[in-house]
C-alpha cells in the first residue's frame, strides 16, 4: 500500500508545536526538588509525542534528538534520576532547538543540526553515555541474514490463558506458513475432562517443522507477543525436507513454492535489500512525476507562507452556522413578501422582515468577530520564557504576574501587540527592576515583580506593564533631552511630561543606550507600532516605586466606531475613539499665532484649529468659524480641533485599506462603503497632525510654547 | 467490515493510522485518550482496538486493562503503540492484557503487516 505521508505534516507541525510550547511553559512552572508528576507526565508526553510523530513521517533529525530528551524524561519520570536545574536549562534549550529544526523542516528547508548535536552530546553526558541500541540490534540482523534454507522444528505450547490476551494462535501459523514450507501436528493430550473444559482455555499444544531461507528471528517474532505465555522451541534440526538442491537453496524454494508467494517473499527479504530494489526499480518517469510533485508542493508552500490559520473553537463556528441559518430564513421569508401584490399589510410585514434581517446581520457580524478573537494569553505565553532567561542573564530576581489571560482581542492586533510588549518587559527588567541587593537596601523584597494585565474598557483592550522598580529617573531624562536639544533648559516641564519624552526619538540614538539609567531606547519605535494600530501608549512612574506604562488597543483593526462629518459635499469619518467633543466655536476665544495658525482657548487649554476643507483641497465648504463645527479630537496626547460643516451619523464602519486598493494618502487611514453606496475616507489623526505641519511640541514650539505665554487676538 | 477503534491523543498519528487503516477497508473510529475510548467500546463493538500509551486523561494501559476486563472485550485483540523498546512497559501491557505491541516509529505497511497477526 502506498500512502503519501506528507498529507499528515502540518497536523504534525501544528501539534508539535503546541507540544514545544506545553512543555516550555510546564518547564517553566518547574521548581527543581519541588517537581510534581503530573507536570513531568507533560513534558514527557509532548516529547514522546513529537518523537512519535517525527519518527514515523521521516524527520530522523527530530526523532533522534527527542530520543534523548525522552529518555532522560522517562527516567525522571520513573525516580531513577532527581530533576536538577541544570535539566531545566538544557531541557528548555532543547525545546528551541527542536522548534529550529522542526520550522526548518516545515519550510522544507535543511535544518541546522550543530545545535541539536551539541545539546544532543550534554543530554548523552547526563545518560552515561547511553546510546539508541535498536541501530546496533537492527546491523547485527542484517548482517546475520542467511541465504540458506534451514528446517527448523518449533514446539509452541501456550498457556492455558492464551485466548484471554486476544492473540489467536491460527494467524500465527498462517504466518509461519508465510514463511515456507511448513508442517503442523497438534497434540491433545492436555485436554481435560469434560467437567473441568474451560472453553475459554487453550489446551492443544502444536508442534511444526519449518523449512525456510528466513533466519530464525523471523520464526521467534511471530511468536514475540506471546512468549511469556507460552512455552516456545525453536531448534534448527537439518534438513528434514531438504531435496537435492542444496547448493542453490534460493533458485530451490522459489520453483518449489507458487509465484506471488514467493515474489512476496523475497520482496520481505529484509528491509534493505527492498528499499535498494525499490529505488533501482523507480523509472525515470516515476522519477520525474515525483520531481514535479515535490517543486509543487513546494510553491504552494511558499505562496502560502504569508498565510496564517487560525484555531477556533466549535462553539463559535456553530453559532455562525446557527446565524446564517436564521439569515436564510429571514432571506425567505422578504422574498416571498417581494412575490406578493404590495398592500400596507405587506408594508408592514417587509418592515418587520427587515428589521429581523438587521437584527440578524448584527448578531452575525459581531460573532465573525469573536472568531478572530483569542485570549491574549497567546501573547502573554511568552513572556515567562523570556523574563526567566533575561533574568538570569541580568542576575536579578523576578516574578512575573499574569493577570487577565482570557482578555480577548483580535489576532492581527496581537500579532502586533508582541513587538512593543517584548520591549516594554524588557526594559522593565533591564532598567526598571534593581538587582536584588539595591532592593534589600531600599527595603524592598529582593524580588522584584513585574506584571502583565489585560483588561476590557470601552471598545479598547489595556495592557499595563507594571513593574515595582525604581521608577524613571527624571532629573536624568530632563538632562539627557536638554542635551539632545529636545527641549531647552528653560522649559518648565511636570514630571508626566518628562517622562513623556522617552518615546521622542531623540532618545533612541545609539549614543544614549548606556548613560541613561532611564528607559528610552527604542520606546519611539514601541509608540510608533501601537499608534499604527490606532492605539496608544502612557507611562506613570514614581521614583522609588515603580513605573507602570498603559497600552490602549482597539478590539479589532477590521471595524471602527466612527462620526461621519461632512465637509463640503463630502462625507470623512473620525474614528469615535479620538474625539475629546464637539463644540461651536466662540470666536472671541479665537487667536492667531505663528503663521495664520488659528487656536481656539478652549478651558485652560489652546487647541489648534484645522480647517478640514483646507487640508482636502475642497471648496464649497463654510468657512466662517461662527457657522461651522469644531471636533476636538486627541492623539499622542495632544488635542487638535478638526473644523467640519457638520455632524453627521455616528456609526460602525468596515475599515477597507486604502493602500491595498489605491495607494497611502497622508492623513487618512483608510476608506469605508457607506449605506449609500458611497466612498468616505477615515481620518488619521497623528497623520493629519504631521500633514497640516503641526508638530509635536518638545521637537517643534507649538504647543508648549504656547502654554507659556499669551497668543494674541485675533 | 471489520471495526477498529484507534487512539491516540497526538492529532497527526491519529490520521495516520486511521487513514492507513480505512484505506487497507476497516471501518476506523478515532480517540483522543483512553476515557474517549472507553466510551465508545462499551458503546459499539470494535473487532480490535490499537492505543498509544502515553496519552492525558487515561493512559494506554490503563485503558487495555479495563477493556480487558469487560465482557465483550475478553478475547479482543488489543494492541498498544509504544516507543519505549524498554520491556517494563510491555510487561506492563501484558499484564494488563494487551495482545501486543507495536514499535514507533511504523510505517503504513508495518501497521498493517502487525494487524495481520490478529485480525483477518
Amino acid at each position: 500500500m502506498s500512502i503519501d505521508l506528507s498529507q499528515f505534516f502540518d497536523v504534525f507541525f501544528e501539534e508539535s508545536f503546541e507540544g514545544l510550547d506545553a512543555m516550555e511553559a510546564e518547564l517553566l512552572n518547574l521548581e527543581p526538588g519541588k517537581e510534581d508528576s503530573e507536570t513531568i507526565n507533560t513534558i514527557f508526553r509532548a516529547a514522546h509525542s513529537i518523537k512519535g510523530g517525527s519518527g514515523t513521517f521521516g524527520f530522523v533529525s527530530v526523532s533522534d534528538f527527542t530520543h534523548v530528551l525522552e529518555t532522560l524524561l522517562d527516567q525522571i519520570r520513573d525516580g531513577q534520576r532527581v530533576l536538577t536545574a541544570e535539566h531545566v536549562n538544557l531541557l528548555l534549550k532543547s525545546v528551541d532547538c527542536v522548534r529550529g529544526l522542526l520550522g526548518a523542516l516545515q519550510a522544507e528547508e535543511e535544518p541546522d543540526l550543530s545545535e541539536a548535536n551539541e545539546l544532543k552530546a550534554r543530554f548523552e553526558a547526563i545518560l552515561g553515555g547511553e546510546t539508541s541500541e535498536s541501530v546496533d540490534v537492527e546491523e547485527e540482523h542484517v548482517a546475520s541474514e542467511v541465504q540458506q534454507s534451514t528446517t527448523y522444528q518449533i514446539d509452541f505450547k501456550p498457556e492455558p490463558h492464551l485466548f484471554k490476551t486476544g492473540n489467536e494462535p491460527l494467524y500465527m501459523f498462517s504466518e509461519l506458513a508465510e514463511l515456507g514450507q511448513l508442517e503442523v501436528s497438534a497434540f491433545h493430550d492436555g485436554i481435560p475432562d469434560f467437567l473441568e473444559f474451560d472453553p475459554e482455555d487453550c489446551f492443544l499444544h502444536w508442534r511444526f517443522f519449518l523449512t525456510t531461507v528466513k533466519p530464525e528471528h523471523a520464526i521467534s517474532e511471530i511468536f514475540e507477543w506471546v512468549e511469556d505465555d507460552a512455552d516456545i522451541k525453536i531448534e534448527a534440526c537439518g534438513g528434514l525436507f531438504e531435496d537435492d538442491t542444496i547448493g542453490t537453496p534460493e533458485v530451490a524454494t522459489q520453483s518449489e513454492e507458487s509465484g506471488p508467494l514467493a515474489a512476496e517473499q523475497s520482496a520481505s527479504e529484509n528491509q534493505v535489500d527492498t528499499s535498494v530494489q525499490a529505488e533501482a526499480n523507480l523509472t525515470a518517469v516515476q522519477k520525474k512525476v515525483e520531481s514535479v510533485k515535490t517543486s509543487k508542493t513546494e510553491s504552494k508552500k511558499s505562496s502560502d507562507s504569508t498565510a496564517t490559520s487560525i484555531r477556533v473553537g466549535i462553539d463559535k463556528v456553530d453559532s455562525l452556522i446557527n446565524m446564517v441559518g436564521e439569515l436564510v430564513i429571514t432571506q425567505a421569508m422578504l422574498s416571498q413578501i417581494g412575490d406578493q401584490e404590495i398592500t400596507e399589510s405587506s408594508i408592514a410585514a417587509l418592515q418587520e422582515g427587515l428589521a429581523q434581517l438587521a437584527h440578524n446581520t448584527r448578531d452575525l457580524q459581531e460573532n465573525v468577530m469573536r472568531i478572530r478573537m483569542l485570549p491574549i494569553s497567546f501573547v502573554f505565553s511568552r513572556f515567562p520564557r523570556l523574563v526567566r532567561d533575561t533574568s538570569q542573564k541580568l542576575n536579578k530576581q523576578v516574578e512575573l504576574k499574569l493577570v487577565g489571560e482570557q482578555t480577548e482581542l483580535d489576532k492581527t492586533v496581537m500579532e502586533k501587540l508582541s513587538d512593543p510588549m517584548v520591549h516594554l518587559v524588557r526594559n522593565s527588567l533591564d532598567h526598571g527592576l534593581e538587582t536584588p541587593e539595591e532592593r534589600i537596601a531600599n527595603g524592598k523584597e529582593p524580588v522584584g515583580i513585574v506584571t502583565l494585565n489585560a483588561f476590557h474598557q470601552g471598545g479598547n483592550i489595556v495592557i499595563e506593564i507594571m513593574d515595582d522598580g525604581k521608577g524613571l529617573d527624571t532629573e536624568k531624562i530632563r538632562s539627557k533631552a536638554i542635551a539632545n536639544g529636545l527641549i531647552s533648559e528653560s522649559d518648565d516641564l511636570s514630571v508626566e511630561e518628562i517622562n513623556e519624552l522617552i518615546f521622542m526619538p531623540g532618545f533612541s540614538t545609539a549614543d544614549s543606550v548606556s548613560d541613561i539609567s532611564g528607559r528610552g531606547v527604542g520606546m519611539d519605535v514601541v509608540r510608533r507600532n501601537i499608534q499604527a494600530l490606532n492605539g496608544s501608549v502612557e507611562v506613570t512612574s514614581k521614583q522609588g516605586v515603580g513605573s507602570t506604562f498603559t497600552i490602549r488597543l482597539p478590539l479589532t483593526l477590521a471595524i471602527l466606531d466612527g462620526q461621519l462629518v461632512q465637509v463640503a459635499t463630502h462625507t470623512y469619518i473620525i474614528p469615535l475613539i479620538s474625539i475629546v467633543e464637539s463644540l461651536q466655536i466662540d470666536i472671541s476665544k479665537v487667536s492667531k499665532v505663528g503663521k495664520g495658525l488659528e487656536v481656539l482657548r478652549l478651558r485652560d487649554e489652546y487647541i489648534p484649529i484645522l480647517r478640514l476643507y483646507d487640508i482636502f483641497s475642497h471648496k464649497g465648504a463654510r468657512e466662517e468659524l461662527d457657522k461651522t463645527l469644531l471636533v476636538v479630537v486627541e492623539s499622542d496626547n495632544y488635542k487638535i480641533g478638526l473644523l467640519v460643516d457638520d455632524l453627521l451619523a455616528q456609526q460602525q464602519v468596515v475599515i477597507k485599506s486604502l493602500e491595498a486598493n489605491y495607494q497611502k494618502v497622508d492623513g487618512i487611514s483608510g476608506a469605508t462603503i457607506l449605506g449609500d453606496g458611497t466612498v468616505s475616507l477615515i481620518i488619521d489623526i497623528s497623520g493629519l497632525i504631521k500633514l497640516s505641519g503641526l508638530r509635536r511640541p518638545g521637537s517643534t514650539e507649538l504647543l508648549v510654547d504656547l502654554k507659556g505665554e499669551e497668543a494674541e487676538p485675533a | 467490515m471489520k471495526k477498529i477503534l484507534a487512539v491516540d491523543d497526538s492529532a497527526s498519528m491519529r490520521q495516520m493510522v486511521g487513514f492507513t487503516l480505512k484505506k487497507a477497508g476497516f471501518d476506523v473510529t478515532e480517540a483522543k485518550d483512553g476515557s474517549e475510548a472507553l466510551n465508545l467500546a462499551k458503546q459499539q463493538g470494535f473487532d480490535a482496538v490499537i492505543s498509544d500509551v502515553n496519552m492525558p486523561v487515561m493512559d494506554g494501559i490503563t485503558l487495555i486493562r479495563e477493556l480487558r476486563s469487560l465482557p465483550n472485550y475478553k478475547f479482543t485483540p488489543l494492541l498498544m503503540l509504544t516507543t519505549e523498546s524498554g520491556l517494563d512497559k510491555k510487561s506492563e501491557g501484558k499484564a494488563a492484557g494487551a495482545t501486543g505491541w507495536i514499535v514507533k516509529p511504523f510505517n503504513p505497511d508495518q501497521l498493517l503487516a502487525v494487524l495481520k497477526k490478529v485480525i483477518r
